[in-house]
């Protein structure tokens, strides 16, 4: 196998055994990069020379602890001093931070080394990354098709061997749809998990930070890393975070595992339902208990959601306003024109979409109706999950209700694009971890496996992700992506 | 003011809080830097940074609401209050709307001998924005400036009940928040900086009926006086328009002080939709009951406790009470004099009057003169020992105020000595009385205004030197002896 092929704990163990560098392992990532990305497209951003430069420096020192000289990609949401942040916008198409996102400087004292920011689709809001302002993303399985998104770039960039791991944000799916879509495993831990310092904004009270990345273990070795308190985010609980690497031990005798019915409707294409029943019963050949469960309210979800994200994001992008970064108009002939022009210009037409929906929902005489009623399901919602959790320990359900569809195929249709998310979105809305791993396969497109675990216990997800896993071969399959 | 109507006034009051930075980050409050240096990404409104709320300002709040008499609920949360201003640069501020964190006070002011308790409908916690610097008028300006080192310093908004009546009342009603604020150590309350600051809402009713009429906000009111005066003139407008059949308008007015007017700002229609809504950035804020009776326990002496012990500790009147008591510094001023010096109501009588006039004559605040309480104490004792007449007293307090030196040394150099010698005022008193025989006829005849003239003919002689309380006495003395 090539280094660009392997996964961070192998990567770990061959830095630590001096079989190669970190300077060997940042040079065959650049290879790899330079000989697909050109199809792919994920990446916004390269940071070749500051990557090899930052190798050689901790080959110099010798010391191989963490993830100390293994590369890694960022969703070009996460703020990354003297690189650009762009947020997948020509708004921020120059931004320069001078500050770093918590996740990411959490991973940099370890010594993991950057390799680039990944594509997205604008501000994180979409589910095809081809709402990028900059161009779309191809997925490696098949490049006529979209990855997923909004972490689109992230997810086929780990797919296509570009980098072992990656940072991606999750507020309706975002995360785990691209993972399901281009066979990778992604997990959103629990709100307030991961610190959302210097995350480029969405939805503030759905946004989570999570990994995607080759296998299991390589998510819960980086979780552990970027989970835990914050001073810097006020949201991020101040909860101890557990080993996770340490509970991947297979035995998942007496687990109960529980599978909504509602996940399971018209809507999600035959062969998906089919690849989640035959990893159900996987899961009984394992040792679990395995039940059908009830969540009434989900249904609502998507409808609650597109009220409350947008709202918040209405508020959240307010601030791009030409005054003290990013875009200007500077042809404007008064402030007015120029906050309005500089807007207008600046943000990709699913954006303004909804920055309209949630300036709508929120204002005098509509939020009652809108903003606060879809609180108060966004409270049923999470009810729900509560009941079941009372006597299962885990939730099973498919990622998404299709594979990756055909780039362009849905873009002139938001209706379509939204319903993307109707397996990923009560998630969020309840605030709870949710995992996609790879389960197979439908004409060729990987199909992905959701996990939904109680508040703040992704330790028992990556269990039972953990066992599956290895008693599947899904997650070792690569795309051919036409390269030797 | 029309007698058959009434005035009904709200105040909403701007307190800027004294801490050391800022509400959600860790710049610095500290007011007069160079512009934009007190900034940071937080407050500058960068991609992706959050707000974490300063602990000092909640215990201040707390502070406040307890000298408000407020109730402090056991939850509090932020809100998002949005509009687009380059003075914004979240283009929202942290603000709380349906939670504050006090609610349900009041405070008792004391109008024309007459006390009455204004309701504080609430308290909250938000953040104050920056500062735009035009080039000229706002309307022609060819640019404007951004300086954002105002922007996150943490304000509370004290909103009153519309229980006040008249100009008097709000005025006192400010000046009373104003001292409390003072006290409670919560506010430097310096309106001239702004970080005090005060919007008027008023509206008139005929007298007895129920209903509020439409309402007016005032902005701009930069000082006390200015208050009172647009009261008034917005209360005369609006009886005027009432009385002419005209139907007034909700709006937002400014007022001009050159002009000393109101002027139409933006109406009911133009007015913002904030759109708010709960801040996810942060959580609701729980606050225990130990955690206030901690802020309780340690609690300063507040204006009325201090006035009462003013009162009846050494027998003040309660206006001079009153007075002595609208600020902190002011009240320690008159604490240290008494230490040193046993007569309350002469301290007070000079404090209230010569001091107090030298004071505003040049807008200063007790604190920042350069009268030291020890000073006027030196002086008050040469009164006394005769060294100088009270009259020369003004003359060395207005010398104490401007230099700074002590009484002792200005009363040398100025040769400000009391002539209290009573063969050369016997002297001098003679001779004026000899030269003077008609109006010595006056003074037999019983005019009284005859003494006047010679008791002024010898302060002329000694050029005011001359100890008034002696000389009173014998003048009497030699004129009742004329046969």
């Amino acid at each position: 196998m090539e280094l660009f092929e392997l996964t961070v704990h192998a990567l770990q163990q061959k830095l630590a055994s001096r079989q190669v560098s970190s300077e060997e392992i940042v040079k065959s990532i650049f290879a790899r990069i330079n000989k697909v990305d050109d199809k792919v497209k994920a990446f916004i951003t390269l940071t070749e020379e500051d990557a090899l430069n930052k190798a050689r420096e901790v080959d110099n020192a010798g010391q191989y602890k963490g993830i100390a000289g293994i590369p890694l990609g960022l969703k070009d949401l996460f703020c990354t001093p003297g690189v650009n942040t762009t947020c997948g916008s020509k708004m921020l198409a120059d931004f320069v931070p001078t500050y770093a996102s918590t996740a990411f400087r959490r991973l940099e004292e370890q010594q993991g080394i950057l390799a680039g920011k990944l594509n997205m689709d604008e501000f994180a809001m979409g589910s095809s990354t081809e709402n990028s302002s900059f161009f779309a993303t191809c997925n490696p399985w098949d490049l006529t098709r979209v990855p997923g998104g909004s972490s689109g770039g992230s997810a086929a960039a780990v797919s296509a061997d570009e980098v072992p791991f990656s940072l991606g944000t999750d507020t309706g799916g975002s995360i785990r749809q691209p993972a399901s879509f281009c066979g990778v495993v992604g997990m959103k831990p629990t709100y307030g998990r991961v610190s959302r310092w210097g995350v480029i904004a969405f939805a503030s009270s759905l946004d989570q930070v999570g990994v995607i990345s080759k296998d299991v273990y390589d998510n819960a070795l980086i979780m552990k890393i970027i989970a835990g308190h914050d001073h810097l985010d006020s949201t991020s609980a101040a909860l101890d975070v557990p080993d996770y690497t340490a509970c991947l031990d297979g035995d998942i005798k007496g687990l109960r595992v529980a599978y909504p019915q509602e996940y399971f409707g018209s809507g999600v294409d035959a062969a998906i339902k089919d690849a989640i029943k035959k990893a159900l019963l996987k899961y009984e050949e394992l040792g679990a208990i395995v039940e059908e469960v009830s969540l009434p309210h989900s249904e609502y979800a998507l409808p609650a959601y597109y009220l409350v994200a947008p709202a918040e994001a209405s508020a959240n992008l307010a601030r791009f306003d030409g005054v003290r970064y990013g875009y200007r108009d500077n042809e404007a002939e008064n402030m007015e024109a120029m906050f309005s022009q500089t807007r207008c210009q600046g943000f990709g037409d699913e954006v303004k979409r909804r920055i309209m929906l949630g300036t709508y929902a929120l204002s005098s005489g509509y939020y009652d109706a809108y903003y606060l009623k879809a609180l108060k399901v966004r409270r049923l919602i999470a009810d729900d999950f509560t009941r079941v959790f009372k006597d299962f320990d885990i939730i099973v359900a498919p990622t998404t209700p299709t594979t990756a569809f055909k780039l362009g195929k849905q873009s002139g249709d938001p209706l379509t694009l939204y319903m993307n998310d109707i397996l990923t979105v009560p998630v969020n809305m309840a605030g709870l971890p949710g995992m996609s791993i790879p389960c197979g396969f439908d004409q060729g497109m990987p199909i992905g496996m959701q996990i939904i675990g109680k508040a703040f216990d992704e330790a028992t997800i990556y269990k039972a992700a953990y066992a599956y896993e290895q008693s599947t071969n899904f997650h070792t399959m690569k795309p051919a992506l036409g390269v030797e | 003011m029309s007698k058959d109507y009434e005035v009904v006034i709200g105040l909403e009051v701007h307190a800027e809080l004294k801490t050391q930075t800022k509400i959600f980050c860790s710049c610095s409050t500290a007011f007069g830097a160079e512009p934009n240096t007190q900034t940071c990404p937080i407050c500058a409104g960068f991609p992706g940074v959050l707000p974490v709320l300063n602990k000092k300002v909640v215990d201040l709040a707390i502070t406040t609401g307890l000298a408000l008499n407020c109730e402090i609920p056991n939850i509090c949360k932020f809100d998002r209050k949005n509009y687009f201003y380059p003075d914004s640069p979240k283009a929202y501020q942290i603000s709380q709307f349906d939670m504050p964190i006090c609610i349900n006070g009041y405070l008792d002011i004391d109008v024309e001998g007459r006390r009455k308790r204004i309701g504080i409908n609430r308290v909250h916690m938000e953040e104050d924005a920056g500062k735009l610097v035009h080039q000229g008028d706002i309307t022609t300006t060819p640019f404007s400036l951004v300086d954002l080192n105002r922007c996150g310093i943490p304000l509370l908004e004290i909103v009153s009940e519309p229980d006040m009546r008249s100009a008097q009342e709000a005025r006192a009603y400010m000046e009373k928040l104003r001292a409390m604020l003072l006290f409670a150590g919560v506010s430097d309350c310096k309106m001239q900086e702004g970080s005090l600051r005060c919007d008027a809402n008023v509206s008139v009713r005929p007298i007895g009926q129920v209903e509020f009429g439409t309402r007016t906000e005032i902005k701009n009111l930069n000082s006390f006086r200015a208050l009172e005066r647009a009261i008034e003139y917005e209360a005369a407008r609006h009886i005027e328009a009432i009385k002419g059949g005209e139907t007034l308008v909700q709006e937002t007015r400014t007022w001009d002080e050159e002009k000393q007017l109101t002027r139409s700002m933006r109406s009911k229609e133009e007015a913002h939709d904030y759109r708010y809504f709960p801040e996810p950035d942060l959580l609701p804020l729980k606050i225990s009951q130990e955690w206030v009776n901690s802020i309780r326990a340690a609690f300063p002496e507040m204006p009325e406790q201090a006035q009462k012990r003013l009162v009846e500790e050494y027998g003040l009147p309660e206006y001079d009470a009153q007075i002595l008591t609208l600020t902190p510094d002011s009240l320690a001023f008159f604490d240290q004099c008494l230490k040193q010096y046993p007569d309350a109501k002469t301290i007070s009588n000079w404090m209230m009057g010569e001091f107090n006039r030298l004071l505003n004559q040049n807008n200063m605040e007790i604190g920042e003169s350069k009268v030291t309480a020890a000073g006027l104490v030196q002086m008050l004792k040469s009164i006394d020992d005769g060294t100088i007449s009270g009259k020369m007293a003004k003359m060395v307090l207005e010398e104490m105020f401007a230099t700074g030196n002590c009484p002792e040394v200005i009363i040398r150099e100025k040769g400000l000595v009391q002539i209290s010698d009573e063969g050369t005022l016997l002297t001098l008193i003679d001779d004026i009385i000899k030269t003077n025989p008609k109006v010595v006829e006056d003074y037999k005849s019983g005019k009284e205004k005859a003494f006047g003239f010679f008791a002024g003919q010898i302060m002329k002689a000694t050029q005011g030197q001359a100890n008034p309380t002696l000389v009173n006495k014998l003048l009497k003395d030699r004129l009742n002896h004329i046969q």
